[in-house]
């Protein structure tokens, strides 16, 4: 700041009353300097912890994801990612790959130890009390039913709509969830609806918490959304997912 | 004790007790009243803050000449946005499911008026040292005050610690302390608690006479 002396030149004089407020101005040059200095230095850190994080947050980020398919798919080994194409193909996504095609649908497909097709497993959205309710569930080819569902992420009153994750009676709903397609595989025979508390009366049903009936409502629009979407584009293609690719 | 060291430790008791910034200067309510659910929130949180504190003060100080007055208040946003960021990678690093916990309030650590009042109040007229010391001061009080709320209310709302149960499987949780309200009862209750406690300390009788208007 050796220039702070020529500086007083740059001061716009105040005309009368009081010349004492009069303070000096810092010149353009320092400012700019200061800021540019800030600036290149707050840029290095950033870039650093970025990057010095990077492997670190994917790994977690891919560590969630298989915890989420492990839990609706028990049997599950290994995961692999792809997306159901609005034209009705298939195609994988590669690690790192996060763009999804416009009116693609993603999922997992789970392996069991010997590379065979342990289930499908994939996330549905359903509006809740509190904000969305994300899940995950698993898909058995087999009975074509939901086997398992797991939350991905909710802000439900706790004690309340959060039961959902813990209530046996609710979670028993999705030992065998019949999602079943119509016979021209166009959408399912039967929509998957939560129904009041004691009225469940086809396997397609939920049977919603008694209190909590708007988050129990969510995760079966949630799961019945994903599955029209999912289904008809996946089953038909089944067979080219049985192995490990 | 020197007074060297003497000074030292009362620059860092200053904001861990006498301006504590959740109990006296009732300061970073945000935070304060949203993530301290649980104890390992508050936690969290407190030192997410207190990082970002240290680091943003010892930078403002170094830089404290070269920054004109016009310029001042950009700059400290700039240098406490940059660590708030590398926190957040930090935190996303350590566990995804700590951050989907902690939420918004990571990035709004950026506008947390105790970490830009102490840059503008002390870094800013301090060597990079007693600057540093006086904001982890700060950032331990702060975290005091969060896990004084996070554990209360984690014990009442929960019934755990840490995520222990405490009290078996009997326990009906008062739910209502996870929630919002909870949040602000807790506090009230501790800040009765410290004030009482002052005046006490204080040698002032415990209750004022009452003004009639």
């Amino acid at each position: 700041m050796s220039d702070q002396s020529s500086t007083g030149k740059k001061v716009i004089p105040i005309v009368t009353a009081a010349p004492e407020i009069a303070v000096p101005v810092s010149p353009t040059g320092a400012m700019i300097r200061t800021l540019g200095l800030v600036s290149a230095i707050c840029g290095l850190i950033i870039v650093g912890a970025y990057q010095g994080t990077y492997d670190a947050v994917a790994a977690n980020k891919r560590i969630a994801t298989e915890r989420a398919v492990f839990k609706v798919l028990p049997k599950a080994k290994s995961i692999e990612e792809f997306v159901a194409q609005a034209g009705g193909g298939i195609a994988r996504v590669g690690a790192g790959d996060t763009a999804i095609p416009p009116g693609g649908v993603k999922f997992f497909a789970a392996y069991d130890e010997a590379g065979k097709l342990a289930g499908i497993a994939a996330e549905g959205v359903g509006k809740g009390y509190a904000d969305n309710v994300r899940i995950m569930f698993g898909y058995q080819p087999d009975c074509q039913c939901v086997v398992g569902i797991g939350v991905v992420a909710m802000r439900e009153t706790p004690g309340i709509g959060d039961k959902i994750i813990t209530d046996k009676d609710f979670l028993a709903n999705f030992t065998a969830l019949d999602v079943k397609l119509k016979a021209d595989l166009s959408a399912l025979a039967n929509e998957v609806k939560a129904v009041k508390h004691g009225t469940k009366t086809g396997a397609w049903q939920i049977d919603a918490i008694a209190g909590a009936t708007i988050t129990s409502r969510a995760v079966g629009k949630a799961i019945n959304d994903s599955a029209q979407a999912l289904l008809p584009r996946l089953v038909p293609k089944l067979d080219t997912l049985a192995k490990k690719s | 004790m020197n007074t060297a060291q003497y000074k030292t430790w009362d620059e860092f008791m200053e904001g861990v007790w006498r301006q504590n910034p959740v109990f006296v200067m009732v300061l970073g309510m945000c935070p304060t009243l949203a993530v301290t659910v649980s104890a390992i929130n508050a936690i969290s949180m407190g030192v997410a803050t207190l990082f970002v504190l240290v680091c943003s003060c010892g930078l403002v100080s170094l830089m404290r000449k070269l920054t004109p007055k016009e310029v001042r208040i950009a700059v400290y946003i700039v240098i406490i946005a940059t660590f708030v960021t590398a926190v957040d990678y930090a935190i996303q690093a350590i566990s995804l499911a700590l951050y989907d916990a902690l939420g918004a309030f990571i990035q709004l650590i950026v506008v947390n008026c105790i970490i830009l009042g102490r840059a503008e109040a002390h870094a800013a007229k301090n060597p990079p040292i007693p600057a540093m010391v006086n904001a982890a001061g700060m950032g331990v009080g702060f975290t005091i005050g969060l896990l004084a709320l996070g554990v209360v209310r984690e014990i009442l709302g929960a019934g755990t610690l840490f995520g222990v149960s405490l009290f078996g499987a009997g326990f009906q949780p008062w739910v209502i302390m996870v929630l919002p309200p909870g949040g602000f009862f807790v506090l009230g209750a501790w800040l009765l608690l410290f004030a009482w406690w002052a005046r006490r300390r204080a040698g002032l009788p415990a209750k004022e006479a009452t003004q009639h208007v």
